[in-house]
């Protein structure tokens, strides 16, 4: 189970910052890093990141586990970068990268999801002149919180699947199943909305 | 007890090759406080029990909840009838359970703490209040379902409709969901292949081929059910 998407109750001084005040710093932190050039700035990111990651006390087990998850994509990219584009832009992309989840995964493991909720809700609330419902919006943002490490466990059980069927080798039979499965969770959840009156 | 009727409902699920008939006409009322839906798979009887709520429209008829017409009424109906899914995962979005009947009163208790303290109190009247703080991920099927049920009680609705609430439950874990189902004050309507829990209810209906085919007393509903199988 990836750590994103996942609170862990805790006392640290992030604990107890506003969600508010979190999910402005992740979207600050989100342009500097992309916006700022060169691998020096994601470098400093990632060290920014991690000093964060454990300042929250979520636990270095629980680290490698959300950064396991982007390994294959992080070394894939890496390879291609540096491939296309020179060693100082791979390494700029893959820090850039890593630094976002790292801080993502902070957000989320040092805040409840309804606090997200209701201060994504505060902050879309003004758009109610132009007719955004903002508990909708809040709601579509926890949902894609919780998305990430649901669809983590649809892979991971679609995986077993095709290992179970010796095919485990083959992408068709990891990745067929996976979206499938997601696109059918995806509106099961939907539904389970509309029964229980939340998107009403 | 609530008034659950069907006036001539008949739905249609369109496929790729043109509409298919999945419950034919259908007049029933439905006033006790527990009843029982039984059928084979794909009977029809899912479908049925979905109409209840809106989550399937009528494709022709009317669906009536205490004179509300879950099409016209959809807010309305849903505060008044819960529906609980045959899968809980699909059920609860939230990552802890106390986020998740948190999420269910939202409406309710537009303060926050409020909204919390009123959640523990939920999870506490169902047993739940030491999970409170757990990924829902981290709970037993069991635990699931009863976190499912929990959270579309949390708002006192007048009717509870559950899917196939144990189909993928062991033996205990069913006993203690049954139990807590039939111990409900909510009007019940039961979805279920297990035909010991539809004989503990005051009303059977079986479905065949998208129609209410026997509708009685349980007992004798299950034994027609018992010989047409």
């Amino acid at each position: 189970m990836s750590l994103l998407g996942l609170y862990r109750p805790g006392r640290s001084w992030l604990h107890r910052l506003p969600a508010g005040a979190k999910l402005l710093g992740l979207l600050v932190a989100s342009i500097v890093v992309v916006a700022l050039p060169g691998p020096a700035s994601g470098v400093a990111a990632l060290v920014v990141a991690l000093v964060l990651v454990v300042g929250s006390g979520t636990g270095l087990r629980l680290l490698l586990r959300t950064v396991r998850g982007l390994l294959v994509v992080v070394v894939l990219m890496a390879a291609y970068t540096t491939w296309q584009q020179g060693w100082e832009r791979a390494v700029e992309l893959t820090t850039d990268l890593v630094a976002l989840v790292l801080l993502a995964t902070v957000l989320t493991a040092t805040t409840p999801v309804d606090e997200v909720l209701d201060a994504v809700t505060r902050a879309v609330r003004p758009l109610r002149r132009v007719g955004i419902d903002p508990e909708r919006v809040g709601l579509a943002f926890a949902l894609v919180l919780r998305a990430v490490p649901t669809t983590l466990d649809l892979a991971r059980q679609t995986g077993d699947a095709a290992r179970a069927r010796g095919m485990e080798r083959d992408p068709r039979a990891r990745l067929v199943p996976l979206v499938v499965r997601s696109v059918a969770h995806a509106r099961a959840t939907g539904e389970a909305l509309d029964a229980r009156g939340i998107a009403d | 007890m609530s008034r659950l009727e069907l006036r001539d409902v008949t739905v249609a699920l369109p496929t790729a090759e043109g509409e298919v008939p999945v419950l034919g006409s259908t007049t029933l009322t439905l006033t006790e406080q527990r009843v029982a839906l039984v059928g084979a798979n794909g009977s029809g009887k899912s479908t049925l029990a979905r109409l209840l709520n809106g989550l399937v429209t009528a494709t022709s008829g009317q669906v009536l909840v205490d004179d509300l017409d879950p099409a016209r009424d959809g807010p309305a109906v849903r505060r008044k009838v819960a529906f609980c899914f045959t899968d809980p995962a699909a059920q609860l979005v939230m990552p802890t359970v106390v986020e998740d009947v948190a999420l269910s009163l939202r409406r309710r208790h537009r303060d926050k703490a409020e909204r919390r303290v009123a959640a523990r109190e939920v999870l506490d009247r169902f047993g739940l209040a030491d999970l409170a703080d757990r990924s829902v991920h981290a709970l037993s099927g069991g635990q699931r379902q009863l976190l499912a049920i929990a959270g579309v009680l949390a708002t006192d609705p007048d009717v509870l409709v559950a899917d196939e609430p144990t189909t993928l439950l062991d033996l205990r874990n069913t006993r203690a969901i049954a139990d807590l189902l039939f111990s409900l004050p909510q009007q019940l309507v039961l979805v279920t292949h297990d035909l010991d829990l539809a004989l503990r209810c005051d009303r059977a209906l079986l479905v065949d081929g998208g129609r209410v085919v026997a509708d009685g007393p349980p007992a004798e509903v299950v034994d027609t059910y018992r010989s047409r199988a």
